[in-house]
């Protein structure tokens, strides 16, 4: 029966599944055997009762001596039976729950992965909530499915087949009438699949929403504090969670209805069936033990047929967990690295941009490109500065270049190759960033530093926190091996910055790609800062995303962008000198003309 | 070593004392959720005793069918069995429906308890400190909220009900055996024995097991949202395989210590069946001599043995629910730690009453060190009149920060206090502080939501002219009506994406929109570009005309509309006086104005 109310649907997204528990179906299947072992084994007790009860039946005629010479042996087997069907659960869990745990492990393993190798633009639209409730949650689910709801599913369903069989064996009347009034079983479960599953999917959707609901509260913490949101953030997330309450409270009315069902019919039937069974033991047709022991095989197999209550939602929210799943692994990464990578020979870092157009995926239909045909050249240890109005698109462009995102039309070149030739850990290697949100992770200063070299030297070490006026570093309390916290929150954003770029410098690229990167110092780090740096850049090619006059002078050249594309190339003092929309993206002269107005 | 609060809660081993403080704080914790619903529990209580006992009625009245109603029938007489299937089957139907019936109710009073758990955690983690968020780390949090959470609602979903219902069962059962058989009973009674040794046996291993996989969850969980929160850097960094190879430890310890758990449990559960099964073939036997006696009728027996079966079926439940209970329990453990932590910034049992805030900031011989120790401001004092525009500039660790920080109370003074309208800021609700005082950071975070909302959270129940008007105040209106739904694009989603500057924009509106008496921009212009600020200024001008104002900026450029400028050093104030001055000494800030000024061009 079990088998049968799942619609083709539940079972083949189930068995999508199965390619990652391979080396733990062989004990999965062992284990739905002595789980059906254990169940068999109980089946066999009520026949030897019934041998049993004949001999004491008070309408019979036997003496003591007989009762007892057949009530000794019913013991033993009733104790070995016994035994041995609780040998068979030790079996069944010993089987099933420790692969069930590797199963869990690995598709944990193989989502994170995914989610890793997954471009930035997969991660721009997903919640890291909703993410998380399917790494945590959702795979302990399906865990727990397949060590249990699984194995018992096909246990029981087959438990009850054999056992209605040896219903009939008893007698096939009662037989009969046990199965006419079970039947209508199967059309309840099949309904409750279909009604269940889309409930079951909403409630684990809002709990993957309520998870980045808690994420966001805590990372934007800083603004909820400063200006007073908590209890207003609270109160949307009390909305939140109430309408995952009332979903829940659907779910367990649906299964309550379910279970109702599943534990009145089978009552019905064995009512029926004890009216019935006077007659037939008044015909002769049926011994007082024949009957004795058809009711103590419906009592066993109830359990059976209730549990297929919970095990079928179990199932269904395990389906549902699959799906959430798929949902993540079936996403294209975007990023394969060419069927025949061809490595750089020897890197100069010559960055050519060659009619790049760039749209972001969903854009709406009918809006133009974000980058419009870019066209740009750095030649080796050139360091050019990006500068334009917010929002156009420089940030996008350099995420272009190591391939955070992938270009929609043209190409981009690293010393004669499109970097879509290279391998994405040799294009990287070749790239290092300092992002304006300034990310380190937890780890000592020395691995977030060394990230991008980790066999770098002391030296380089010391040189990259010099260049980046890091050197508080040293002074925290465990020096280079002090753990700053997540996401360096411990650290002020001044500090995090210049870690970043430190980071950047060590990693000794031939592209360094900056985004603004000293706009939380304050001037006269900064003017430090830059002074290092210059000597970096000398030898380093530089693409450098700018809003101050102060950075731009760090470059050799400025590229101003504007409408999607690059209108001027040059030097600082000749564009201002020349292009009236860099004067105004980039000349503070008004501002300060006008502080010495208005005082 | 202390457990108060969140210190120590990775260690597994306890010492007593630190084992009886932490079970008291999760008791006291469970008792607090439950209370307000304990008048409902009792309700779902007497549910399940009338469905248990018509349930446990059940195999008594097969026995009377086969010992009275058959012969009887046998004989012709059919009134008798006609009464007792008749009885059967409204038993079964009612206990039944009233099963049902509790399922439902029981999963309404723990979805109450779960929403008022999730509501007060959330809630109790919003009111903590940033301090406590600086040091405790967002992935912690989250785990809290999440895994510990299930645990719990685990506990409730599974366990609550099957428990009440299981442990009932027992007693009825129990009941019934002694009414039908004392001395089939009396095996049962046997069997705690072994029991008890199984159960305590399964106690002791569980405990600490099951706080290692509290601690081992909350570590993936970390990493996890470590790593999709910084994904770009991750990818730059080429850092996937280290993350992977990291992740797959930590899977890996909370797959070990997860499977030790399992595996426990795995033993107890066949441990009870092999004991139910002795019993059931022990009643067996010396039922089946008394019958062979003709002292106990074979209905009884048979009864007996159902009773004996089922019995030891909630034990398994019962087992579960401990199981569960035991997992629930770390889960606690962790969460009252949580709840037990005081914010360090604690709002005022008596508030004093702000009704309009004039914004007169003072500073009374405050002193300021962070917990750790670093010493910020060794004595400072500072009088801002309202509706004063100050800036402060220095050097990176001055103090500015810190001096913002302690006028918007993210932080109270070691000694010393800070004042607004003369009123110490202790002394302030926080509802009124944050209607007084807003402050704007260079880390401008958007929440999941349109544009709009994250405009108006800085007055929620702005209306759509306000938030408009505020974005063009600040500028920000332009691309936002450029983006694809204007001002209802969701940040996340369809072309929602802003640029770091444009984010700082939006969260300049926010400030705005909030209508302060004391604004605090923190480096709130440091992302934006130089026709942006130029935009801004122009509307901070008209907006910090009749309001105080402490402005923090690197960029000089934003020092112009103040009216007053503070150089700080060393947590000192070394310089100040009105721009205009300061520029045309010779002190610190004219130097730095003159260099600045340089770098314009």
């Amino acid at each position: 029966m079990s088998e049968t109310t799942k619609k083709t649907g539940t079972i083949r997204t189930l068995l999508r599944i199965f390619p990652y528990t391979k080396s733990a179906l062989p004990r999965i299947v062992l284990g739905v055997f002595a789980a059906l072992g254990a169940h068999m084994l109980a089946l066999q007790i009520p026949s030897y009762l019934k041998d049993l009860v004949n001999v004491f039946d008070v309408t019979g005629n036997s003496t003591k001596q007989d009762a007892l010479n057949a009530l000794y042996p019913a013991v033993i087997w009733v104790l070995i039976l016994g035994a041995l069907e609780a040998v068979m659960v030790l079996l069944r869990r010993w089987l099933v729950l420790t692969p069930g745990t590797h199963v869990e492990a690995n598709l944990r393993r193989t989502l994170y992965a995914k989610l890793q190798k997954l471009p930035v633009s997969f991660h721009d639209k997903w919640p890291s909530g909703q993410l998380l409730s399917r790494a945590t949650q959702d795979l302990s689910l399906i865990r727990r499915w397949l060590s249990f709801g699984l194995v018992l599913l096909v246990a029981n369903g087959v438990t009850i087949i054999v056992g209605v069989a040896i219903l009939y064996s008893y007698s096939w009347i009662l037989g009969s009438i046990f199965l006419v009034i079970v039947a209508p079983l199967w059309v309840i479960g099949f309904r409750f699949e279909k009604n269940y599953h889309i409930t079951a999917r909403k409630s684990q959707d809002q709990a993957g929403d309520l998870a980045t609901s808690v994420e966001q509260s805590v990372h934007g913490i800083r603004v909820l504090k400063a200006f007073g949101r908590g209890k207003f953030i609270t109160a949307k997330f009390a909305n939140d969670a109430a309408e995952l309450r009332k979903t829940e409270l659907v779910k367990a009315k649906m299964v309550s209805t379910l279970w109702w069902a599943l534990s009145v019919i089978p009552e019905l039937a064995l009512g029926a069936a004890l009216f019935v069974g006077v007659f037939l033991v008044q015909s002769g047709e049926l011994t007082i033990g024949g009957l004795a022991a058809f009711i103590l095989t419906t009592r066993v197999l109830h359990w059976p047929m209730d549990s297929i209550g919970f095990l079928l939602s179990m199932t269904i929210d395990a389906r549902t967990a699959v799906e959430r799943f798929f949902e993540v692994i079936d996403e294209p990464s975007g990023l394969d690295d060419p069927d025949e990578a061809t490595p750089i020979e020897k890197v100069e870092g010559r960055l050519v941009f060659e009619d790049v157009h760039f749209r972001y995926q969903d854009a709406p239909e009918g809006e133009e490109d974000l980058l419009r045909g870019i066209n740009l050249e750095l030649m080796p240890g050139e360091s050019v500065a990006l500068i334009g109005v917010t929002g156009c698109g420089k940030t996008t462009l350099t995420a272009l270049a190591t391939r955070l995102y992938e270009v929609t039309g043209g190409s981009i070149k690293l010393d004669g190759v499109d970097i879509r030739e290279l391998t994405v850990e040799e294009l990287r290697g070749h790239v290092a960033m300092a992002f304006e949100d300034s990310t380190l992770f937890s780890a000592s200063i020395r691995e977030n530093v060394l990230l991008g070299n980790p066999d770098a030297s002391e030296e380089d070490l010391q040189q990259a926190l010099a260049i980046a006026q890091a050197q508080f570093a040293y002074d925290l309390p465990d020096g280079l091996e002090t753990r700053i916290g997540e996401e360096g929150l411990s650290l002020s954003g001044g500090q995090r910055q210049r870690l970043a770029l430190a980071r950047a410098v060590a990693a000794k690229p031939a592209l360094l790609v900056l985004d603004d990167p000293l706009s939380a110092l304050d001037v006269d780090t900064e003017a430090m800062v830059e002074d290092a740096l210059r000597t970096v850049l000398k030898a380093t090619t530089a693409l450098i995303v700018a809003h101050r006059p102060s950075t731009v002078q760090l470059a050799d050249k400025v590229a101003l962008m504007q409408d999607g594309r690059i209108t001027a190339f040059g030097k600082h003092s000749e564009l201002l000198a020349t292009n009236e929309h860099y004067r105004f993206v980039i000349s503070s002269l008004d501002a300060a003309g006008a502080l010495i107005e208005v005082k | 070593m202390s457990m108060q609060g969140v210190n120590n809660e990775e260690k597994i081993d306890l010492t007593k004392e630190e084992q009886k403080k932490v079970r008291a704080r999760s008791m006291k914790l469970l008792g607090s959720i439950i209370r307000p619903v304990r008048h409902r529990l009792w309700v779902s209580l007497i549910l399940v005793v009338f469905s248990q006992a018509l349930r446990v009625a059940l195999p008594g009245v097969i026995a009377l069918v086969i010992d009275k109603g058959y012969p009887q029938a046998i004989k012709g007489d059919f009134t008798m069995i006609m009464w007792l299937v008749g009885g059967y089957l409204a038993a079964a139907v009612v206990s039944a429906a009233l099963i049902a019936t509790f399922v439902q109710y029981a999963a309404k009073i723990n979805q109450d308890i779960m929403l008022a758990l999730r509501k007060r955690i959330f809630g109790h983690t919003q009111k903590l400190s940033i301090e406590f968020h600086e040091t405790y780390t967002s992935g912690r949090v989250i785990s809290r909220q999440t895994n510990d959470l299930d645990s719990i609602m685990e506990l409730l979903n599974s366990g609550g009900n099957e428990m009440i219902a299981g442990l009932l069962f027992m007693i009825f059962t129990a009941v019934a055996m002694i009414v039908l058989d004392p001395q089939s009973f009396l095996i049962v009674l046997i069997s705690f024995i072994p029991l008890w040794f199984l159960t305590r046996w399964f106690q002791k291993n569980t405990r600490t097991n099951y706080r290692k996989t509290r601690v081992a969850s909350a570590k993936l969980i970390v990493h996890f949202v470590e790593t999709m929160t910084g994904i770009r850097a991750v990818k730059a960094f080429r850092k996937e395989k280290q993350n992977q190879d990291k992740y797959a430890d930590l899977v890996e310890d909370y797959r070990d210590v997860n499977a030790k758990v399992i595996q426990l449990f795995g033993i107890f559960d066949p441990g009870l069946i092999l004991i139910g099964r002795i019993a059931a073939a022990a009643v067996l036997l010396f039922g089946g001599m008394r019958v062979a006696d003709g002292t106990l009728g074979v209905g009884v027996l048979i009864s007996c043995i159902l009773y004996v079966r089922s019995f030891y079926d909630p034990m398994e439940q019962l087992a579960m629910f401990y199981n569960s209970f035991q997992s629930a329990n770390s889960g606690l453990e962790k969460i009252s730690g949580v709840l037990e932590e005081e914010p360090s910034v604690a709002e005022p049992e008596t508030p004093v009453a702000l009704d309009e805030p004039h914004g007169h900031i003072e500073f009374d011989d405050v002193q300021f060190a962070y917990s750790n120790g670093t010493e910020v401001l060794p004595n400072f004092s500072l009088n801002i009149p309202a509706g004063q525009t100050i800036a402060l500039v220095g050097t990176t660790g001055a103090g500015k920060s810190t001096l913002a920080k302690l006028v918007a109370r993210f932080y109270d003074p070691v000694v010393g206090t800070v004042k607004l309208d003369d009123i110490n800021l202790r002394d302030l609700s926080d509802d009124a502080l944050r209607r007084a005082v807003v402050m704007v950071t260079q880390e401008a975070y958007l929440f999941s939501g349109t544009v709009a909302e994250n405009i108006a959270l800085g007055k929620p129940d702005a209306t759509r002219e306000e938030v408009e008007s505020s974005a063009k105040a600040v500028g920000a209106h332009e691309f936002i009506s450029a983006l694809p739904d204007g001002y209802d694009t969701d940040v996340n989603k369809r072309g929602g994406r802003v640029s770091a500057g444009q984010r700082q924009l939006i969260s300049f509106a926010r400030a705005f929109i909030a209508d302060p008496a004391v604004l605090i921009l923190d480096e709130a212009t440091a992302s934006l570009d130089i026709p942006s600020e130029r935009m801004v200024q122009r509307g901070l001008k008209t907006l910090l005309a009749d309001r105080t104002a402490i402005i923090i900026a690197h960029r000089l450029s934003t020092i112009s509309i103040a009216d007053r400028v503070l150089v700080m050093e060393h947590g000192r104030i070394i310089e100040d006086d009105t721009p205009a001055k300061l520029i045309a000494g010779t002190g610190k800030f004219a130097k730095m104005h003159k260099a600045w000024r340089d770098s314009l061009v």
